[in-house]
């Protein structure tokens, strides 16, 4: 049924082909221009409204921004992320019906030099995004993915998330401001940026050479995401914005549903592709353009003048098979021409996601994933899959019969610990001319360090983290904040089971 | 139907890198017998003005599915698609959707 080419000539019966002189289905008066959906055809001016109105609607709908928040804007420059920038300008604007309360800041990340763009490419990309962000009037930062290297390991970990507030208090706080607040919107404190920052040659050849140890595009895709999202949340965090904005289309996130599930990110699918996402804690991303297919935004955009700049990335013009998530691209894609409903249908799917628990404010670092940060899943339990996989991995590994490398290392820190806690096996003498690969204990062997290393990482890594990081042929070039992360969640783990007999478990505690 | 038609192209949405980078085209589809319809627009275009990659464009008879096609600002769907004929001083925009936002 879902084969591309297929030919369906004879079973289907064809829909009525909308034509030219049919009236818009909304208003019936003047001539349809846009088909949405399939078969729905509305003029410019409905389709107009009811963009706008789908924007709104989205925003007031799930009641988590509150009026007067700072809000982070993260534009990539397509066409996506520019269309929420002008629904965000539109709303805000004073003769708005309803107007938008919060207030905006935008921020870039120039990706050019992971890409491999030259200087005056990236320049002139960057010149002129900075003045269409210095035509909208609001703060903007333009920020070079090379900062990716400075960040600190604060970045990582998850910060408290601010009290709970219930939408009933949603009411609240509106009218409240309203009263307080009626005559105009408060002038941001900061101006953002006056100038684009400059770039240093070599952490330009420090983020390429991490970018290449990955050796597979999908990994070098997912890396590149991570590592953007890491430095959004710092971005958002240190100029005191409380919430981010991303631009994902509903085309995008049905992709990215899909491209998830084959990349083994199945247990995050409700926080990578709902509405509000909160696993950073202070920081919570919104994806107010989920509901707008890729369609739907391109006619706005050519319709009404929004101005775009296409940026190529690591996959532009690449063949279909060239990455895992290229192909779902390509797929969903090929499928939407021939049957209209497959992106909503894949949407409505995503919709009905939700955590399976809520993460409570003290949970353990330990318990998330040091790249992705959402919760790990890879508690290896008795004929589970994981542990499927784990062990034919070992079974499809070339080592030598030695009795220390059967073990299949699992999550559970103390059984590990011993191994890795005694620096004086030296993995060379014990393995004999094996390689050191799969090394499990520091030693003073060459590549042992990073065998170990690979295998600390992993122990803090979701399964699909893990399977990033497994394709890359060195974690060495991994910027400083992850490792000295990793090391500092690795020592603390070893503490921990040291001095675990004597803990109180949080179950112990008096009622 | 014997005359030339002048049309003006546009390209979007990233397409504009298969065309050397220039988004806006000015182009006279030559006489010819029959009336210029889209699917002729596309061989031309495939022949004449598209630098490389070919598949990126086109699919078989039609565009690649993610290519948006606007005739003077509206859905080609509703112009029909392959079968419009193309008369002079027409609009054709090609939007690509494959790089989203």
């Amino acid at each position: 049924m879902c084969q591309v080419l297929e030919e369906y000539s004879d079973e289907l019966e064809s829909a009525a082909v909308p034509s030219v002189s049919k009236k818009c289905v909304k208003c019936k008066e003047a001539r349809a221009a846009v088909v949405i959906r399939a078969g729905d055809a509305y003029c410019r001016g409905c389709f107009k409204d009811y963009f706008i109105h789908k924007f709104r609607a989205m925003l007031g709908k799930n009641r988590v921004i509150f009026p007067g928040e700072k809000v982070l804007l993260a534009v990539s420059g397509g066409p996506s992320s520019f269309s929420m920038l002008s629904q965000v300008q539109e709303g805000l604007s004073q003769n708005a019906h309803k107007k938008l309360r919060f207030i905006p800041g935008i921020v870039h990340i120039d990706e050019g030099g992971a890409v491999g763009q030259s200087m005056e490419e990236r320049q002139r990309t960057l010149a002129e995004l900075q003045a269409l962000f210095r035509a909208t009037g609001f703060p903007f930062y333009i920020i070079p993915l090379e900062q990716v290297l400075d960040l600190p390991n604060s970045v990582l970990a998850s910060a408290p998330s601010p009290a709970e507030q219930p939408s009933s208090t949603y009411k609240a706080a509106v009218d409240h401001f309203l009263q307080s607040n009626h005559s105009s919107c408060a002038t941001p404190q900061d101006q953002g940026q006056t100038s684009i920052p400059e770039v240093q040659e070599p952490h330009t050849q420090i983020l390429q050479q991490l970018i290449i140890s990955a050796k597979m595009l999908t990994a070098r895709q997912d890396l590149l995401s991570t590592l953007r999202q890491h430095l959004l949340v710092h971005t958002a965090r240190s100029k005191g914005y409380s919430k981010l904005m991303l631009g994902d289309s509903c085309t995008r996130l049905a992709v990215k549903l899909l491209t998830s599930i084959s990349l083994g990110r199945g247990a995050h699918l409700a926080q990578d592709t709902g509405f509000s996402d909160s696993r950073y804690g202070d920081i919570i991303s919104v994806r107010p353009m989920r509901d707008y297919s890729a369609k739907e935004i391109a006619y706005y955009n050519h319709l009404f003048h929004v101005p775009s700049v296409f940026i190529p990335s690591l996959d532009t013009k690449m063949p279909d098979k060239a990455s895992v998530q290229r192909l779902t691209e390509s797929f969903v894609t090929n499928l939407q021409a021939d049957f209209p409903s497959t992106v909503s249908t894949i949407y409505r799917t995503s919709e009905k996601l939700h955590t399976a628990c809520e993460r409570s404010s003290t949970v353990d670092h330990r318990d998330t994933c040091l790249l992705c940060m959402c919760a790990l899943d890879t508690a290896v339990e008795n004929a589970s899959a994981f542990q499927a996989t784990l062990i034919s991995e070992q079974l499809s590994q070339n080592t030598s019969s030695s009795a220390t490398r059967t073990k299949i290392p699992t999550r559970k820190l103390a059984p590990v610990e011993p191994e890795s806690v005694a620096p004086t096996v030296q993995c060379c003498s014990s393995g004999g001319r094996e390689d050191c690969g799969r090394a499990e204990s520091g030693g003073g062997c060459c590549s042992s360090a990073n065998g170990a290393e690979t295998s600390n990482l992993r122990s803090l890594l979701c399964y699909s983290c893990q399977l990033t990081i497994k394709d890359m042929s060195t974690v060495g070039h991994l910027p400083q904040y992850i490792l000295s992360e990793a090391q500092r969640r690795h020592r603390r783990s070893q503490m921990k089971a040291a001095i675990g007999e004597f803990l109180l478990e949080d179950g112990d505690e008096g009622v | 139907m014997a005359a030339p038609i002048a049309i003006h192209l546009e390209f979007g949405g990233g397409a504009e890198l298969l065309f050397n980078g220039t988004k806006e085209h000015h182009v006279t589809l030559p006489n010819q017998s029959e009336p210029w319809d889209m699917k002729q627009l596309l061989v031309w275009i495939q022949r004449n003005l598209l630098k490389e990659r070919p598949e990126l464009f086109v699919q078989g008879d039609s565009v690649r599915p993610g290519i948006l096609v606007l005739i003077n600002d509206a859905d080609w769907e509703l112009m029909g698609e392959l079968d419009y004929q193309l008369q002079d001083q027409d609009n054709v925009v090609f939007i690509s959707t494959l790089h989203g936002g």
